[in-house]
């Protein structure tokens, strides 16, 4: 891996940067949120549009990409501006940026998905409350310069996006028998409407996390076995 | 601010007291440009994705009516304005605001029906309908579910189920929900097993739809032609 210095001008910078994350690789930066610190899976961040939107595939898919990009315009301009927001008003900073992304992705889902964006309803504009942005605008975005607050939002929006991909087409194949809305089955399945109800969000969280935490354990058995 | 997690990693840690307190001006300036930035930044989007969303509604809309009056050749809208109905919406106020009724005729000029919308609550939240009526017998010609948010795979099969919607053309208001058994009479409409609810509902918004309409469109008609 080739270190990419953390942050060119860090000596002239304001050395006030206490828990700056150490130094990465782009790749690595973007890599986290998919894997090791994913936001659902692992971080358990942003759990109310995880329940509320993986009752099918097209939803979870829309909610992902719009907060994929909310991730990265946000940790684009908090990073920016990261010198000139005094401490004080960083907060109120951070959320109105946060804010103002949202709204822009309400908006652009209405032109151009009509569809989904009455399906996602109120949980669009609650991307404000999603407590992921403003984790990582204030843990990572305002300590880092642009190109790795960009790449860790790409990240953690991919992480999220996954997550809730892998979700709602659990959901929405048990629970309607259909994937994107294409029929799987022939006319004689009865659909597990519960896997649709919000109850089934909760229930396939918890199966999803099993399965992970299997991987994991077996894959920490061979690691040891092979030592 | 949270601890640092990571020990610095040039030189001794640093103290987490942030530095002199910022004067009261900057704190204001930072506020105030972020919001003006913002307040643009929405603006602009706003402006830009406005006609397409208009034309969604305007689409949507239109492909109701003519679902329901079973594609006119061509539909008037005529607007409910402190309780009559009016053929232009008065000036200073916006006919998107006002109740609206739309009158479809077919090539010969005759008038096939009336499609109004009608929103009561479902089962959990607000159902909203289009419901399309012939104004002389309040006989039905059918309605759309434009917005449901009842129970999926239960309460949804209002919208879903073709054999539940299609019993209500030709059907006569007032209606009564029966259960377990085909709609016998012009006014009984065969409820959906496990979604008796949701099934009522929908009476009982098409009901109250006719009962409302009819004698202001009635009334409309006697106006026009003394």
């Amino acid at each position: 891996m080739t270190a990419i210095p953390a942050d060119a001008p860090a000596a002239s910078a304001p050395a006030a940067v206490p828990g700056a994350p150490p130094p990465a690789t782009v790749l690595a930066d973007m890599w986290r949120g998919i894997g090791r610190e994913n936001p659902v899976l692992v971080q358990f961040l942003g759990m109310c549009p995880t329940m509320a939107v993986t009752n099918m595939l097209a939803n979870g898919i829309a909610m992902g990409v719009a907060t994929t990009f909310v991730l990265v315009g946000s940790g684009l301009f908090v990073s920016l501006f990261r010198k000139y927001i005094p401490h004080e008003v960083r907060i109120t900073s951070y959320i109105l940026i946060i804010a103002t992304f949202v709204t822009l992705a309400d908006m652009l889902l209405a032109a151009t998905f009509p569809a989904i964006s009455k399906a996602l309803g109120p949980f669009m504009p609650l991307i404000v409350a999603n407590c992921l942005l403003l984790g990582r605008a204030e843990a990572f975005a305002a300590k880092v310069a642009v190109h790795r607050a960009v790449a860790d939002g790409f990240g953690m929006g991919m992480g999220f996006t996954l997550s809730l991909s892998l979700l709602s087409a659990l959901r929405e194949i048990l629970g309607r028998g259909t994937l994107l809305d294409h029929p799987l089955f022939g006319p004689r399945f009865e659909p597990w409407v519960f896997m649709v109800m919000p109850p089934g969000g909760f229930f396939a969280l918890g199966v999803a996390l099993l399965g992970l935490a299997a991987i994991i354990q077996s894959r920490r058995r061979r690691a040891g076995a092979t030592r | 601010m949270t601890a640092p997690v990571h020990q610095h990693h040039h030189g001794a840690p640093v103290a987490l007291t942030p530095g002199k307190a910022t004067p009261t001006w900057k704190l204001l300036v930072t506020l105030a440009l972020a919001g003006g930035l913002s307040g643009w930044m929405v603006v602009t989007v706003y402006q830009l994705t406005l006609p397409a969303v208009e034309r969604y509604a305007a689409a949507r809309a239109d492909a109701a009516v003519r679902e329901v009056l079973e594609s006119p050749a061509r539909w008037d809208t005529l607007y409910l304005h402190n309780g009559a109905i009016i053929a232009k919406a008065p000036a200073g106020v916006n006919p998107t605001e006002l109740p609206a009724a739309y009158v479809g005729y077919d090539r010969s000029g005759t008038r096939v029906g009336v499609a109004v919308t009608a929103a009561e609550p479902g089962f959990q939240e607000l159902l909203t309908l289009m419901i399309g009526f012939d104004p002389e017998s309040g006989t039905l010609l059918g309605f759309k579910v434009l917005d449901q948010k009842e129970t999926p795979g239960l309460g949804d099969k209002i919208e879903l189920d073709s054999a539940f919607r299609n019993q209500f053309a030709r059907k006569t208001p007032p209606l009564t929900g029966v259960k377990g058994r085909p709609g016998g009479t012009r006014s009984e409409v065969q409820t959906i097993t496990g979604a008796t609810i949701s099934s009522r509902a929908v009476i009982r918004i098409i009901n109250h739809a006719v009962a409302k309409w009819q004698p202001l469109l009635q009334a409309y008609e006697r106006g026009r032609t003394p």
